[in-house]
């Protein structure tokens, strides 16, 4: 079966590092207005994600993830939102200068998104086999026979045992976990060639996240498809990420490979996030806890948005701005004394 | 952290089904949700008791039991020796200032419209006897800085807070009365994970300096750990394993333990190639309708015909060091990692 | 550890960096600080005033008094400029009710003030609203008309309100029973037909006046500020905060008027306030059929009846009393609004 209408990329991992960026984030701001004042999301994110590649992007409430897989599927509402500045490159062409009807074409079909919460996101009075099979009805114009034909494959696909028995049943008589396969069969069934996962398996219970996350890597191990995987969840990073995003306040602090960010964090956030989660060998001590809150988005400092919560802050990261420094070919710290904190300990 | 004395707190086959009815006019009972089925254990003073389970376990239903919120269907929650299963209100009322509960959401748990003031002296209200007119502003302020709070933020709302603040406001209410046990619903799962190595912290510090016991209610595995002197697991309104938290974590004697404790990820890149990983097929089965003999067996890979026909009790299994619920119980050392 | 930002509170000793106030949002002044910042509500973070990092959350004068929802409510209420302007305005509606001759040294009770011959009279110095059928001044009459219709408005809302209200906060507290019996009597209300049910329950009282009319306006509308109020109830009823509060051992009393109450009355102020100039609108058809306040009675709505079957000829005395009554709900809606923001915290 093969539902892909892109050709499989031999590689899946870092073998992709060679091959031109799919999708590229450039410098994006998104800002809202609300009734306080100006809400700063996202201020200059940039990240790439190259085929077949996972590229997590790790970050808490607020931090401004999930508003920029937004605004690269284009699904934000303008207004509030506005994107003030940035582009969103996917193979070479702008999705964000591209008029309305165009991105129609590109969502859904080219990349698509599931989201955290998967019962809402279907529509309760539809079975789910006429929301697969419309995928196909509305985007290739194929009988309605010819739908459930296919909707019944990718439910196979995506391990819904009896698939053809349940294709007329509603969404509310799904698990959890069954629903999430669902929106999955949806999000493959035009065969993109990004797929974005904001918080995948955060509602689900850890023996079927274990069973969603299997699923996604093996669809993407058999279309090679590039997943951007959105989540606070530093487990689920480290098993199937690639790359990491670290995101804080909007803005990117951290990117690097995956093994070289649990080994070495040069972000001070990424490594009292690291340094915080319980472990055997912290039991009976107490856990490092970063001080302080997030920053508030209405009102950024001029430097660095985490200085206030940070053990190796100096005078010039509360006024300066902080550019992305490059460490090596493939990481980036948005902290001055990245050196320092490579170095570790805490400051 | 040193449990010592005898229970403060015991809990015998304590049953909850939740009637399942149908029809408009009479109302006939057609089944019911068995939400927990025969749990028992002990608490000590002191010590902190660690549940852990997937969503329809009956964890929360056995939270809302031991705070007599519920009045279970058979069995019995004895605190400090005295029976509240099945006590009136009025009974309960003087076992509230033994019991309290600290919830997940600290955003519905808190009244958006009373202040913090008013939200953290409420118990004081209803209990009248447990301080002085006088003397409770100054407890209250007390209260939150005992917490970490700002004792000066009195006379703020909830949702001038954020999330870990919140939690906090939440923990000082329920400290309010000088209670010897709190149980602690998913009191970290809502928060950021920055904040919930505070939340954590702070939960502790107060075991040690008041000598709190704990009924730690997560699904979190590794903050269930951290934080448990000893560890219960639940699967389908039953205890298949309990025991101290290097055993259940170390030495897992019950297939659903291994199984969840492989499924948990690990923050550690290193190895994830090499790492054992059983993963269960399907969704756990309804609390309705529940399988004969073994609740387990429908998605256990060792499971035989007695599995099917005998309920396996709680019990010292041989070759374990602790209780665990299954016919074909054996340690099985899952766990060389880190967390 | 840093903690040269965050102060570390009495009460958290030996706690490095752990519970040390996370940047517990202080702010200079504690009455200013609890109106200064806003959280935005697109964050789920709640508040944060970064602006003190300080967080030493500096005493102000005011802290010292404790605080309370509804007089917090108040002081915040005395500052709105929408609650100013309604009260101003419902305290002029009131005075005039009260003490017409404030307004008017005509007085429309008077038949010696009125003369056919100067019926349907345009505007003018001597009557600044015209004159009506009756050759009677429409101001005059329009002012002395309030008492009547704000007394009819008022009475039934506030019957409503505390029928339907506190019926429907017993429906939905208690459930069972209590709830399944005042649902189907409330529906059995609802299943009249309001004018014809207005015509039955006057008709058995025989006389007009204005507690009769506001006992057949209130028997009519008191189940849809239950069911509203119901709603609300059984909504509030399931959240943590009650259940918390349950487990501290509070009676049923405190979780209804303390806990739930508060939460559940906003959508009933605004249909209280909606209905109130329903209310007056509906004295006006009850009068228009003959069952309602008579002549020689004065009210807006027996006014308006009056003037309506010569309103191409003269449409000064239908406009009129129509302003006055069009002004007065108005400025009830607005002080309702008001109350409700007010009663909200998170809007102040």
């Amino acid at each position: 079966m093969n539902v892909t209408s892109t050709p499989p990329l031999p590689a899946w991992g870092m073998g992709g590092a060679e091959n031109e960026p799919l999708l590229t984030v450039e410098d994006l701001h998104v800002e809202f207005a609300t009734r306080q004042g100006v809400v700063k999301a996202v201020n200059g994110v940039s990240y790439a994600l190259r085929p077949g590649e996972t590229l997590a992007v790790l970050g808490e409430s607020g931090s401004g993830k999930s508003v920029t897989a937004q605004a690269i599927m284009g699904i934000l509402d303008t207004p509030p939102a506005r994107i003030p500045k940035g582009r969103v490159r996917f193979r070479g062409t702008d999705l964000l200068r591209l008029s309305e009807d165009a991105r129609t074409q590109i969502r859904g079909r080219r990349i698509s998104m599931i989201f955290q919460d998967a019962l809402s996101a279907l529509n309760p009075v539809f079975t789910v086999g006429s929301q697969i099979g419309e995928m196909f009805q509305v985007h290739e114009g194929v009988s309605r026979r010819e739908a459930e034909r296919r909707a019944v494959e990718l439910m196979d696909r995506v391990r819904i045992p009896g698939a053809r028995q349940r294709l007329h049943d509603y969404p509310h008589q799904f698990s959890g976990g069954m629903r999430q396969r669902i929106m999955i069969a949806m999000a493959i069934a035009l065969g993109p060639e990004v797929l974005i996962a904001d918080e995948p398996t955060t509602a689900l219970d850890v023996t079927v996240q274990a069973q969603i996350m299997e699923l996604l890597a093996e669809v993407q191990r058999e279309s090679g498809m590039g997943l951007i995987l959105i989540t606070h969840d530093l487990g689920v990073v480290a098993d199937v990420a690639d790359k990491i995003v670290v995101m804080y306040g909007g803005r990117v602090v951290e990117n690097a490979p995956v093994r070289d960010i649990y080994r070495n964090p040069a972000h001070p956030y990424t490594r009292g996030l690291l340094e915080s989660v319980p472990r055997a060998d912290r039991k009976g001590r107490e856990l490092y806890a970063i001080a302080g809150m997030p920053p508030d988005l209405l009102d950024m400092p001029p430097g660095c948005a985490f200085a206030p919560r940070c053990p190796y802050r100096q005078d010039n990261c509360v006024t300066e701005p902080v550019p992305l420094y490059r460490i090596g070919a493939t990481r980036g710290s948005a902290c001055h004394y990245w050196r320092e904190v490579l170095d570790g300990g805490h400051g | 952290m040193a449990a010592t004395g005898s229970p403060i707190l015991e809990v015998r086959d304590l049953v909850k089904h939740f009637p399942m009815t149908q029809g408009v006019l009479v109302r006939k009972q057609i089944g019911a949700i068995r939400a927990v089925d025969g749990v028992s254990f002990d608490l000590r003073r002191g010590e902190t008791l660690g549940i852990v389970g997937e969503s329809g376990c009956g964890k929360s239903t056995l939270a809302k039991l031991l705070m007599g919120l519920e009045r279970p269907t058979s069995g019995s929650v004895r605190i400090k020796g005295r029976e509240i299963a099945g006590a009136r209100e009025s009974e309960l009322k003087g076992v509230r200032r033994t019991i309290q509960l600290v919830m997940q959401d600290p955003y519905t748990s808190l009244n958006p419209r009373m202040t913090v003031g008013d939200i953290v002296g409420e118990p004081y209200e209803i209990h009248p006897g447990a301080a002085p007119k006088g003397d409770r502003r100054r407890r209250v302020q007390a209260l939150l800085e005992m917490v970490g709070l700002n004792p000066d933020h009195i006379n703020r709302y909830p949702h001038q807070f954020s999330g870990g603040q919140r939690q906090r406001i939440g923990i000082a209410r329920g400290l309010a009365l000088q209670p010897e046990i709190i149980v602690c619903d998913e009191p970290v799962s809502a928060l950021d994970v920055s904040i919930q190595a505070q939340v954590i912290n702070l939960l502790a510090r107060l075991q040690r300096e008041l000598g709190l016991a704990y009924v730690f209610i997560a699904h979190d595995l590794s903050v269930v750990r951290h934080i448990s002197d000893r560890v219960g697991v639940m699967y389908l309104g039953k205890m298949v394993e309990l025991g101290g938290d290097a055993e259940i974590y170390g030495q897992p004697a019950h297939p659903y333990t291994q199984e969840l404790l492989s499924a948990a990820p690990v923050p550690d890149p290193d190895g994830r190639e090499r790492r054992r990983r059983i993963v269960l097929q399907g969704d756990p089965p309804s609390p309705a309708n529940p399988p004969s003999g073994c609740r387990f067996r429908t998605r256990c890979w060792k499971a035989q015909e007695i599995c099917a026909q005998q309920e396996p009790p709680l019990q010292l299994r041989p070759g374990t060091w602790h209780e665990s619920a299954c016919h074909f119980a054996e340690v099985y050392d899952i766990m060389r990692r880190p967390f | 550890m840093s903690d040269t930002t965050i102060p570390r509170t009495p009460g958290a000793p030996g706690a490095p960096g752990a519970p040390g106030a996370p940047g517990v949002p202080g702010a200079p002044g504690g009455r200013r600080a609890r109106h200064a910042k806003r959280p935005a509500q697109s964050s789920p973070q709640g508040p944060r005033s970064p602006k003190d990092p300080g967080g030493t959350g500096t005493p102000g004068a005011d802290d010292a008094r404790p605080a309370g929802l509804w007089s917090d409510a108040w002081h915040d209420l005395r500052r709105r400029p929408l609650f100013v302007a309604s009260a101003v305005l419902i305290g002029v509606i009131l005075l005039m009710a009260v003490v017409p001759q404030l307004f008017t040294s005509v007085d429309p009770y008077d038949a010696v003030n009125c003369r056919l011959g100067d019926a349907r009279q345009a505007p003018s110095a001597d009557h600044w609203f015209g004159t009506d059928n009756q050759g009677c001044d429409t101001f005059a009459r329009t002012v002395y008309g309030t008492r009547v219709s704000l007394l009819v408005g008022l009475s039934a809302t506030v019957m409503t309100v505390l029928v339907g209200g506190l019926l429907g906060l017993l429906a939905g507290f208690r459930g069972g029973w209590p709830d399944a019996l005042l649902s189907r009597v409330a529906e059995i209300f609802f299943a009249i037909p309001s004018v014809l049910g207005a015509l039955l329950i006057l008709a058995v009282f025989r006389t007009g006046t204005v507690w009769t009319v506001m006992l057949a306006l209130s028997m009519l509308a008191w189940p849809m500020t239950f069911r509203i109020m119901r709603a609300a109830v059984i909504t509030a009823k399931g959240q943590d905060y009650v259940i918390a509060a349950r487990a501290l051992g509070a009676s049923g009393g405190r979780l209804m008027f303390r806990h739930i109450l508060p939460n559940s009355v906003a959508s009933v102020i605004v249909v209280a306030t909606i209905n109130l100039g329903v209310f007056i609108a509906a004295e006006a058809g009850l009068s228009f059929l003959g069952v309602g306040i008579q002549s020689p009675s004065i009210s807006w709505g027996l006014m308006i009846a009056d003037a309506r079957p010569r309103f191409l000829e003269a449409a000064g005395p239908l406009l009129f009393p129509a302003a006055f009554l069009s002004v007065t709900v108005l400025a009830f809606i607005m002080l309702g609004d008001a109350v409700r923001d007010a009663l909200d915290p998170k809007l102040r």
